[in-house]
């Protein structure tokens, strides 16, 4: 396809054809907000946080989906972008637990003057969610902002999921489905504010399609999708994002050579992530990649560390104790 | 999840789809193969569509859909479980849980609501088998009640009272609901022209009137031709956005990538509108054979008419005259002597307002959620299945007849400069005799209403909604305005869906506002975070106000804004007008307490 130039923010830029709004702001180095965009992730563009004004558009369109256009003039700092920005990110912290987002969002937030408070006190935590029905809702006096919050939901020892956190973003449903794992273990169900990721009837993953491979957690941008250890690490308030290290290395269970980065704190293995660059694997592993890490640290004689005996607990907590042997102390 | 489905649910299914291939679909399987996909992701894509229609046919039959009835329909279809529970908990009308064999969805929207509607809620409301509904478009002829019968159909009962329900609801039946015309008979009438005065299910009296002429004035014209009238016609789209029709059949008509398909948008449920069920129940072959000329015309061979399931009765009228108008000749592989097919298949909404967005419906129809998409690309381009695709809404369509007939250059005199023909407004609330009018465009809202009998009530105007719920409420001084796209533009006004709903000045406009703000945060999709949660917040600030706290107008316009400004489609682009709309008049504060 031809070349396409447009000016963004008043500057003229030429990309190739194909590329979007989005593609053309980076390539100026003008930065903008993302929430459910992911280069690895067909766009959804559903959180409309990257919006900007196209001279010519009634409404405003979506920067990481909408291809840029001969001639187009974009504005990605007007009055309206901002303000739309600004809502869209109060929208979500009012509903939303959004206290594991990354720096970059932080930054943004405060960029654009967010003040979630403003819709008033968060309503209490709700335990009904995955039963309300599309068409119907309470009805309730408006005095408290309604909320996602619900019980997180551990069902099995790899990973949790913290839906309170969720931003309905769509890439833990992509990365299970065509996107990656061909999976389809979960999906959007219910409708608007009530609308959530779950399994059908929202059964545990164990029992459901799931197949533990764990690319939701890969592309969650809010920490509703965990590591069981960094969860219940978290919990014990043992969780030490700055002591860790990330040693990158290469999956040693088959020939397709996936990177690994294991995230590594007190001698012991917390998370393992792979890098979204890579072009093994574009960020998605296996379950054998992903969790398949205990053997390093359960042969031999290490000593007992707090952090076996957190999750060691947990695993307890859960079922009783593991059939296998415990590693020696 | 494992659960076998029972044997009347294996039948509903069957039923449908026929029963299961000895290949290996539907076999009885083992709970760790139920996820694995025999006869590969080709197949699974081109069954997917058949989705909506199998939960329709269980939750028909039994009442609800059961786990292992979803399993049973995901085996037959290769649907993923989990996609498919996503598809069936969209909609309001499939029921994941077990409930009573009859369920009443009692309308407590707009019009309804102070006409009875919320009276039947409060006297009922407790039961396990009653439910609050959003309009049925019975406006008319309020309060309306949505029955689900399981083995026995839907119907609706209107003028619905708490007795009457409770009856239907331990076994008593319905009557026959017609639409309400007050001008039938009146041989000026284009669009109308029909209703009351034939049988609705006869071929015989549909030729005697006049009709499949057109289709057949079309078959010696050629397609071209017929798009040249269209075009010249200047007619516009009647299902609120005012798209000229002529440029989107042209579009496809003209487009490379093959097939081609037609979509008739039936699914009206703004609330207040009820003109395209008057159409499909009284004079459905009209319905149908303007289809068949927009196929024809653009090259489809393949129409769809997606209809809401609210409209059980319009639903098998349109049903009959797409058999009878096959046993003819007039649909299948030879339409009326062309050499050209075209078939017509009818499907089913499921309980969602954002279904009759264009694309949520092309979605729904594919057997995924009602979501909208992203445009552009638009449906002319990238449409249903992601082929080329021309969407009418009922009205729109039936016009088509008298443009073939009598020539777009003709049609185009009919009306104003911008709005050309004849068009139908849905008069109900606080009027004497609520009911479907038909006029030339140009003529003013004060006559619209004494065309009704005139304001009751109080017999003072309070405020008028028009347009539906994602319209504008317009007080006295628009009595003069002209009923036309171009003012109501000029105004700040919309047409929308032709809704003319009267409210007289006693009327609680905090509860019809709160109501209204409900209604959008029941059927906002929750794709898109403006929508998802500014629907929510707008609610929640209604609801202080209604409580006693002085309304956060700067908040509210804030909220508004950018559900305006950044929403993916319509219905979070209009979710706040309404509601601004009675604020700039000032209801919301006179009229509290």
């Amino acid at each position: 396809m031809a070349e396409v130039t447009l000016a963004v923010d008043g500057t003229t830029v030429t990309v190739p054809g194909g590329s979007t709004i989005l593609d053309a702001c980076r390539a100026l180095d003008n930065d903008q907000p993302t929430l459910c965009y992911l280069d690895n992730l067909t766009p959804v563009n559903v959180c409309r946080v990257c919006v900007v004004e196209v001279e010519g558009n009634r409404t405003l369109v979506p920067s990481c989906s909408r291809p840029a256009e001969e001639g187009m003039e974009v504005a990605t700092d007007s009055d309206r972008v901002r303000h739309s920005r600004k809502m869209v990110y109060e929208f979500l912290a009012s509903s939303v637990e959004l206290d594991l987002v990354d720096e970059e969002t932080v930054a943004w937030m405060d960029r654009y003057g967010c003040d979630p408070d403003r819709y008033g006190p968060p309503a209490d935590p709700s335990g009904d969610r995955d039963q309300r029905k599309a068409g119907h809702h309470r009805i309730g006096p408006g005095t408290a902002a309604e909320t996602v919050h619900q019980p997180v939901k551990v069902d099995n020892e790899l990973y949790v999921r913290d839906y309170s956190r969720c931003i309905l973003c769509y890439k833990c449903v992509e990365a299970c489905g065509e996107d990656a794992q061909n999976t389809f273990a979960i999906a959007v169900a219910g409708r608007g504010f009530d609308a959530r990721i779950s399994t059908e009837f929202d059964t545990g993953l164990t029992d459901s399609a799931c197949v533990f491979c764990g690319n939701c957690i890969g592309v969650c941008p809010t920490g509703a999708l965990m590591f069981r250890s960094e969860y219940e690490l978290r919990q014990a308030g043992m969780w030490e994002e700055e002591g860790q290290t990330v040693t990158r290395t290469i999956c040693s269970y088959c020939g397709v050579g996936c990177n690994l980065d294991l995230h590594v704190q007190d001698n012991r293995i917390v998370k393992v992530t792979s890098p979204m660059d890579h072009s093994v694997t574009s960020g998605h592993l296996c379950i054998k990649g992903r969790f398949g890490y205990e053997y390093v640290q359960e042969v031999g004689d290490l000593a007992v560390t707090p952090i076996d005996e957190i999750l060691r607990r947990a695993r307890i907590d859960d079922r009783g104790p593991r059939r296998h042997p415990e590693p020696r102390a | 999840m494992s659960a076998e489905p029972t044997s009347a649910e294996r039948l509903a299914v069957d039923a449908l789809l026929g029963p299961p291939s000895p290949s290996g679909d539907g076999e009885p399987s083992q709970p760790a193969e139920r996820r694995v996909a025999f006869g590969g992701y080709r197949r699974s894509v081109e069954s997917r569509h058949m989705l909506l229609p199998a939960l329709h046919a269980v939750n028909d039959a039994i009442g609800w859909v059961s786990a292992g009835a979803l399993n049973y329909i995901c085996e037959r279809l290769l649907v993923p479980p989990a996609e498919a529970y996503g598809v069936a908990g969209f909609y309001a009308l499939l029921s994941m849980e077990e409930r009573p064999a009859r369920v009443a969805h009692v309308c407590d929207d707009v019009a309804c609501r102070t006409m009875g509607g919320a009276e039947i809620l409060e006297c009922l409301g407790g039961r396990p088998d009653v439910h609050p509904s959003p309009c049925l478009g019975q406006c008319d002829q309020a309060p309306a009640v949505f029955f689900q019968r399981a083995g026995e159909g839907d119907t609706v009962l209107v003028g619905a009272t708490c007795d009457r329900v409770t009856e239907v609801l331990e076994g008593g039946s319905v009557g026959e609901v017609r639409p309400v015309v007050p001008q039938a008979g009146d041989p000026s009438l284009r669009l109308l022209k029909r209703i009351g005065t034939v049988d609705p299910n006869s071929l015989k009296d549909y030729r005697d009137t006049g009709g499949y002429q057109a289709l057949a004035r079309a078959v010696e014209m050629g397609p071209d031709r017929v798009i040249a009238e269209i075009k010249a016609s200047d007619l516009r789209g009647r299902g609120g956005a005012a798209f000229p029709m002529g440029i989107k059949w042209e579009a496809v008509a003209r487009s490379p990538a093959l097939p081609h398909y037609l979509i008739c948008n039936a699914d009206e449920s703004e609330p207040g509108t009820f003109k395209d069920r008057a159409i499909m129940e009284a004079d459905p072959f009209a319905v149908v054979e303007s289809m068949t000329i927009a196929g024809l015309a653009i090259g489809a061979e393949r129409g769809y008419l997606y209809i809401r399931a609210e409209y059980p009765l319009a639903q098998s009228r349109l049903q009959n005259a797409i058999d009878r108008s096959r046993a003819e000749g007039l649909l299948g592989a030879d339409v009326a002597g062309s050499g050209r097919t075209f078939e017509i298949e009818i499907r089913r909404g499921g309980g969602a307002y954002i279904c009759g967005e264009e694309t949520a419906l092309m979605e729904s129809i594919e057997g995924k959620r009602g979501e909208p998409r992203n445009k552009p690309p638009f449906p002319t381009q990238v449409g249903l299945f992601g082929r080329p695709t021309v969407i009418n809404n009922v009205e729109t369509l039936i016009n088509v007849l008298d443009i073939v007939l009598e020539g777009g250059a003709a049609f185009a005199e009919i009306g104003t400069g911008e709005s050309t023909g004849p068009k139908l407004f849905c008069l109900a609330g606080a009027v004497a005799r609520p009911g479907l009018y038909e006029v030339e465009f140009g003529r003013t809202l004060a006559e619209l209403i004494d065309l009704a009998g005139g304001v009751t009530g109080t017999g003072r105007i309070g405020a008028v909604m028009l347009g539906g719920a994602a319209g504008v409420f317009v007080g006295e001084d628009y009595l003069d305005m002209p009923l036309t796209f171009e003012d109501a533009r000029a105004r700040g006004a919309t047409l929308g869906s032709g809704v003319i709903l009267v409210f007289d000045d006693r009327t609680d406009f905090p509860d019809i506002t709160r109501r209204i703000a409900q209604f959008f945060r029941d059927e906002s999709c929750g794709q898109c975070v403006p929508c998802r949660v500014g629907t929510v917040r707008q609610e929640e600030l209604l609801a202080r106000h209604r409580g006693g706290e002085p309304l956060d107008e700067d908040l509210f316009e804030e909220v508004a804004r950018v559900m305006m400004d950044a929403s993916i489609c319509g219905l979070g682009h209009t979710a706040s007008t309404a509601i601004r709309s009675v604020i700039d008049l000032g209801l919301l504060e006179r009229s509290r307490g």
